[in-house]
């Protein structure tokens, strides 16, 4: 470890929002703004079953009778839902069959922002699949996971593929009429990633969707949909960026997830959307819901979230505890600089009994931003000897940023046990001065300093994301402090 | 190494230091004394760089550059050390972690390569030995939980890893049981060679039994008031500041 941290400390220097590039490639847009006609141009762009359609439209309809929440502590101009362009593919001459098909102007992409769809991963040994702006580019490994009965593919396919299993689970977790962004998302979602371990394996490898958004003035809508079958395993990841540009894009996507009994998934993210400018101009809205169910006994669920990106963050990772002896976990670092807002942070629902779950949040505010842990644990009337445990701390840098704690407990089980811990620090001059006087530059002292308090949450990431997770943390804060 | 010419220094508009005056050579000990609120602890923070100070007149000459053109953190990677009266605490960073970072940026300063795990750990492995600082503690977070015995000897052990050219220790041996104190001046007396140099800042001569200084100091109202030897330190010992004040205070009015 000791190399990783000097590595990291000499990364530091390197500056700005490194993934701010467009890349120029044709793409192929619906026209902009949002009506029924948008839905089924979508569908029909896809070649969706008729039921599917139905379902979008469903949504649509059930989305026009909501009205966009306001509770959550952001603030930004109304979003004019009719000037977004829902459905953005790069134009591709022919389907790609292989790796080889894709675009060089797309691979180019992924290699400059260090995914390579080729050899390299195959060392590494983790299954990609890319999805550019509205589609799912490729995905690796398709034919190995195939052999243990693993599908891991874009939703797109899946719809054709395995209709069976997406008529079954789309939307099982989320329903589309769950929140005002969910139902959007039901409309209009035009791709994403579907992964399913059957009774019993375990997953090989690290399934890994990488989202990107390319094209202006354009939403990115996308699902994921996992479902771990009785006795499987499956570690996934999560990782998304976008170029800088001056207006806001919108990204609201759905995570579902489904563990049958003892079955375990451990989701990861490391969010790096565009967080805007040093004033504050541009950057993305990222108002995304994700949730899994422990339906079966002794399953588990975890998610883990490195949020350094987005102008906005509004979401939630939940977990619902049905399945008798369930866990479900919540670890989070959430990072706002200069003007960004986060409100985030997890629903714990114990309804099985002996259900147990677990919050870390580690909020970190620097610059002008407003970070907010919003969470809540609820034991139900059955859920006998359920036990939670919270811990949300949060570290200020500076005296221009704002902390915030929403913690919502309800207890209808007099046989459970939910403990809340929260603590607030500030960086102190002290311990920069302490830094300096060893040698250690003030970046670099902060970078360390933020790690440190981060470092529950960083140890549970999958260690080819901790790693990068580490730098980003450095290179989201800098200039914070000083 | 450290030529200091008179040095006034002030805080929120408070001065302190009034005109300190102060030669340190190469292989030198030199001990600051002096009561409460007499500058001590400023001039030790003046040296290092803590920047709520304000130096208002004079000037420092620290192996040949001017210190106070110096940041914080270039005034250590050029050699100098400061031992922390209380030591910061900072979670989650492990004291081996920190330990390696400080010694990698004063080596890359200086254009050394960077010490790599196993030259490290081969180095700490010494060093632990001169401070009898257990290997459990340095994967702990830095001073985290620490008791005050523990932080003091993990500044010994930082001082010994840095091999700094001047070490300001700021009343290390405050707090100290005998048993810690005399394990802390060993640290020193092993650690002290012809080409380094030491500040002890104390305000017991009990420190200067275990480390024998070449030179004492009596610090009162922001100035050196008197200089000596070992002896000076005894006749404090004996009869307190007092008579340094009275000394003093006729001298003003004269």
């Amino acid at each position: 470890m000791y190399e990783e941290n000097d590595d990291i400390l000499g990364q530091v220097t390197t500056s700005e929002y490194k993934y701010g590039f467009v890349t120029d490639i044709e793409s192929e847009d619906a026209p902009k703004g949002l009506n029924e006609d948008t839905v089924r141009y979508i569908s029909a762009k896809k070649n969706e079953p008729a039921w599917l359609l139905e379902w979008r439209l469903k949504s649509f309809r059930h989305w026009q009778t909501m009205e966009e929440p306001t509770w959550p502590n952001v603030k930004y101009p109304p979003i004019d839902y009719q000037d977004i362009i829902y459905y953005s593919a790069p134009k591709q001459k022919i389907a790609p069959n292989s790796l080889d098909e894709i675009d060089p102007e797309l691979r180019k992409t992924f290699e400059k922002l260090g995914i390579s769809l080729q050899e390299q991963k195959r060392l590494t040994g983790v299954a990609v699949d890319a999805v550019v702006d509205s589609v799912s580019i490729a995905t690796t490994f398709k034919e190995e996971l195939a052999e243990l009965g693993i599908i891991f593919c874009s939703m797109s396919d899946a719809v054709h593929e395995h209709p069976e299993l997406i008529k079954k689970y789309l939307g099982a977790v989320v329903p589309p009429t769950d929140n005002y962004f969910t139902a959007l998302n039901s409309a209009v979602f035009s791709d994403g990633s579907f992964c399913y371990i059957p009774v019993g394996v375990r997953c090989p490898m690290e399934l890994s969707t990488y989202f990107r958004i390319n094209a202006a003035n354009t939403g990115q809508f996308e699902r994921t949909l996992i479902v771990a079958e009785a006795g499987s395993y499956v570690s996934y990841l999560e990782g998304c960026t976008a170029p800088m540009r001056d207006e806001n894009q919108l990204h609201a996507a759905v995570v579902e997830i489904m563990a049958m009994e003892k079955a375990e998934v451990k989701y990861s993210t490391v969010q790096n959307w565009y967080p805007g400018d040093k004033e504050g101009k541009g950057g993305i809205y990222n108002f995304v819901t994700k949730r899994g169910i422990c339906q079966g006994a002794h399953s588990k669920i975890s998610w883990t979230q490195v949020e350094t990106g987005s102008s906005i963050t509004w979401k939630y990772p939940s977990v619902i505890l049905k399945g008798d002896h369930s866990v479900g976990e919540f670890y989070s670092v959430a990072v706002t600089n200069n003007y960004q807002q986060a409100d985030t942070g997890t629903k714990m629902i114990h309804i099985g009994k002996n259900t147990k779950s677990r919050i870390v949040s580690k909020g970190i505010s620097a610059g002008r931003s407003n970070n907010s842990y919003r969470g809540l644990v609820q034991v139900g009337r059955n859920a006998g000897n359920a036990r939670n445990f919270s811990q949300c701390d949060s570290l200020l840098l500076g005296d221009k940023c704002g902390a915030h704690t929403f913690p919502y407990i309800e207890v209808k089980n007099n046989t459970g046990i939910v403990e809340h811990e929260a603590t607030t620090s500030k960086i102190g001059e002290d311990q920069i001065f302490y830094c300096n006087q060893r040698g250690i530059d003030t970046e670099a002292a902060v970078a360390m300093i933020v790690n440190g308090f981060a470092k529950e949450v960083m140890n549970q990431l999958p260690m080819e994301f901790a790693v990068e997770a580490q730098k980003l943390l450095a290179i989201s804060l800098e200039g914070s402090v000083g | 190494m450290l030529r200091i010419r008179n040095l006034h220094a002030s805080i929120d508009d408070k001065q302190i230091l009034r005109g300190i005056n102060l030669e340190i050579k190469a292989g030198e000990v030199h001990a600051i004394m002096g009561p409460n609120g007499s500058g001590k602890s400023t001039l030790a923070s003046v040296l290092a760089g803590r920047s709520n100070f304000e130096v208002t007149e004079g000037s420092v000459e620290f192996m040949g550059n001017d210190l106070l053109e110096l940041s914080p953190e270039d005034r250590a990677r050029e050699g100098m050390f400061l031992a922390f009266q209380y030591p910061v605490e900072i979670p989650g960073v492990s004291t081996t972690n920190f330990i390696k970072a400080a010694v990698n940026e004063t080596r890359k300063y200086r254009g050394h390569e960077h010490l790599d795990a196993v030259a490290f750990l081969k180095m700490m492995k010494e060093k632990m030995k001169l401070v009898q600082i257990d290997q459990s503690l340095l994967s702990r977070s830095l001073n985290e939980g620490f008791s005050g015995g523990e932080k003091k000897r993990n500044e010994i052990f930082q001082m010994a890893m840095l091999e700094p050219r001047l070490a300001i220790l700021d009343e290390t041996d405050s707090g100290l049981d005998i048993d810690a104190l005399r394990i802390v001046a060993n640290g020193v007396n092993q650690t002290r060679n012809k080409d380094n140099a030491f500040l002890l800042v104390t305000h017991y001569q009990r420190l200067l039994d275990y480390i024998v200084p070449d030179h004492v100091h009596v610090l009162y109202k922001g100035r050196i008031v008197k200089s000596g030897t070992r002896e000076l330190a005894l006749e404090l010992e004996e009869k307190g500041y007092d008579f340094i004040k009275a000394e003093f205070e006729s001298a003003e009015q004269a």
